[in-house]
């Protein structure tokens, strides 16, 4: 039985040639969630970029967040988009934010029923999947209800 | 600096299509579907190719003002943009590229044109199939979030979840553009009308607010426009449309990664719409025209609010299909069928609509006819939107 929540199959994600998410999935093999954190100002941020929209700092350090957070939004697709999700059927996407951490959020699937129901405000927590087959390996983080 | 505004200083003196496919249908290549539809427009306005002296173009289009320009003869040369972003948001951008040019005397007769045949190259509703996702995609592939309408569904759960609006008004923006489309021999849902059951039963492409009629299509087709000054317009044989005002650009921080905008349930016009009302003098009580982009109606939604065009607090009771109608609605809307039900042409298939309503020769001719407000792919960074106007509204 499959250990991921979707099929493989599906792009896995890669860094490109800037390296700029490197010690976000460094990180997750390791069982660690990390966030930019502005040595400037102090202000958290997330997706990773180069420098603090704030403060314009480019001194950002990598910092280990605890994986608590609540469902801003969500939507459960029933189209496949890629080929891996041909025969699937419907799976739950959240975009969930980091309350302990200026709010910043995330994507990632809802485990469990992919029928349940979603409430927008639930709390979750993060849950690191490894797809120790590919190649190169890599984790994801995914959420569960808490 | 002085009068730095477009306000009647173009106008669009000739449009162009070509026949509108189902992707994968059209007979003619991408680039000459391009050429047909510049042509198309040329002999709207009057204006030989050869005078043609500028393109501006959005989406990554491929038919490059090059090109374009090699194989219609055009003489010289002197303006080629290309507007930033790969959707549609930059189809009024590209019009207001174009009078900006020739406003500013950069050129003279400039082309705002878009060529798309799906069935030759990607689709949109599918990926690409690239087993690496790099940059904010490596976000968001993996766990299977890869189309534009995932992209925005998400952007759309939570404006519902915060204003209450309900699927009906969605159904009634996409009953509304397939009520138009009947009339149109160029829409590709010409024969195919949509009513509330058929809707309702219609497959989810993603829940909870995306039904199979809430997409737009996938289509091969080209469209394109010609802006000129508006003295050269007054001597030309159709009835100018006056560019009276075209804003572009998006909310603060509105392409912040992985989905971390500050406004994040918006189409990204908030602070567009003003400006460009202000330019064109006009307010959104003056609009008789309404041509709104459709990716998805969620973003159809989301934009007419933006615009100030309907309140959200009112949504619910205003957003029904005889208000969206030409036949005595309020504010109808998409009067050709849109990109859900006329043809999917990134939107500017809207603009050319607006200029017939203008013209006074539309199908479904709207009553108050003097002013247009198009508004480009909602949704997407940057978008831009235009107001067009007769001569009574100079």
């Amino acid at each position: 039985m499959s250990t991921t929540y979707l099929p493989a199959g599906l792009p896995a994600p890669g860094t490109g040639p800037d390296g700029l998410a490197d010690p976000y999935w460094n990180g997750t093999r390791e069982g660690k969630l990390r966030i930019q954190k502005c040595k400037g100002c102090g202000a958290w941020q997330w997706g990773p970029e180069w420098i603090c929209h704030r403060c314009h700092s480019f001194d950002l350090s990598w910092e280990e967040v605890q994986g608590k957070a609540r469902i801003y939004s969500y939507q459960r697709p029933h189209h496949p988009v890629h080929p891996a999700l041909n025969t699937h059927g419907p799976y739950i996407i959240v975009l969930v934010e980091l309350p302990e951490y200026g709010n910043v959020r995330m994507v990632g699937n809802l485990l469990g029923d992919p029928k349940q129901d979603v409430a927008i405000g639930a709390a979750v927590e993060a849950v690191f999947e490894p797809h120790d087959n590919a190649s190169p390996p890599f984790t994801l983080v995914q959420w569960r209800l808490v | 600096m002085t009068d730095r505004t477009l306000r009647g200083k173009t106008a669009i003196a000739g449009i162009g299509e070509t026949t509108y496919y189902k992707y994968g249908q059209s007979p003619d290549s991408e680039f000459k579907l391009a050429l047909q539809a510049c042509v198309n427009a040329c002999q709207d306005a009057g204006i030989s190719p050869h005078e043609i002296d500028g393109f501006a173009s959005y989406g990554n289009d491929r038919s490059e003002a090059g090109r374009l320009a090699a194989a219609l003869g055009v003489k010289e040369l002197r303006f080629s943009n290309m507007f930033w972003g790969g959707g549609g948001g930059g189809v009024c951008g590209a019009v207001g590229n174009a009078a900006a040019a020739v406003a500013t005397g950069m050129a003279d007769c400039v082309i705002a044109f878009r060529s798309l045949a799906q069935g030759q190259y990607q689709r949109y509703g599918r990926s690409g199939g690239a087993p690496i996702a790099a940059g904010d995609d490596s976000f968001l592939f993996p766990y299977g979030m890869m189309s534009p309408a995932q992209r925005f569904a998400m952007k759309v759960t939570r404006f519902m979840h915060e204003t209450g609006i309900k699927q009906e008004a969605l159904r009634a923006i996409s009953l509304a553009c397939y009520h138009h489309a009947q009339n149109n021999p160029n829409a590709v849902m010409r024969g195919r009308p949509l009513d509330a059951q058929k809707y309702d039963d219609s497959r989810w492409i993603i829940e909870p607010f995306f039904h199979l009629y809430d997409c737009c299509q996938e289509n091969d087709g080209a469209a394109a426009v010609i802006v000129v000054s508006a003295e050269k317009a007054k001597q030309l044989k159709n009835t100018p449309a006056y560019i009276m005002a075209c804003g572009q650009g998006c909310d603060h921080r509105s392409a912040a990664p992985v989905h971390n905008m500050p406004n994040y349930p918006s189409s990204h016009f908030s602070q567009i719409a003003p400006r460009m009302y202000a330019m064109a003098k006009m307010g959104p009580k003056d609009m008789g025209i309404v041509q709104c982009y459709e990716n998805f109606t969620g973003g159809v939604l989301m934009s007419l609010v933006e615009h100030g065009l309907v309140k959200a607090e009112e949504a619910n009771e205003f957003l029904t299909v005889e208000n969206l109608i030409v036949e005595g609605g309020k504010m109808p809307l998409n009067t050709s069928g849109g990109n859900l039900a006329e043809c999917y042409m990134h939107g500017l298939e809207l603009v050319i609509e607006a200029v017939r309503q203008i013209r006074g020769s539309a199908i479904n001719q709207v009553k108050s006819s003097d002013a247009a407000i198009i508004i480009g792919g909602p949704m997407v960074t940057p978008v831009s939107s235009l107001i067009l106007g007769s001569e009574a509204t100079l």
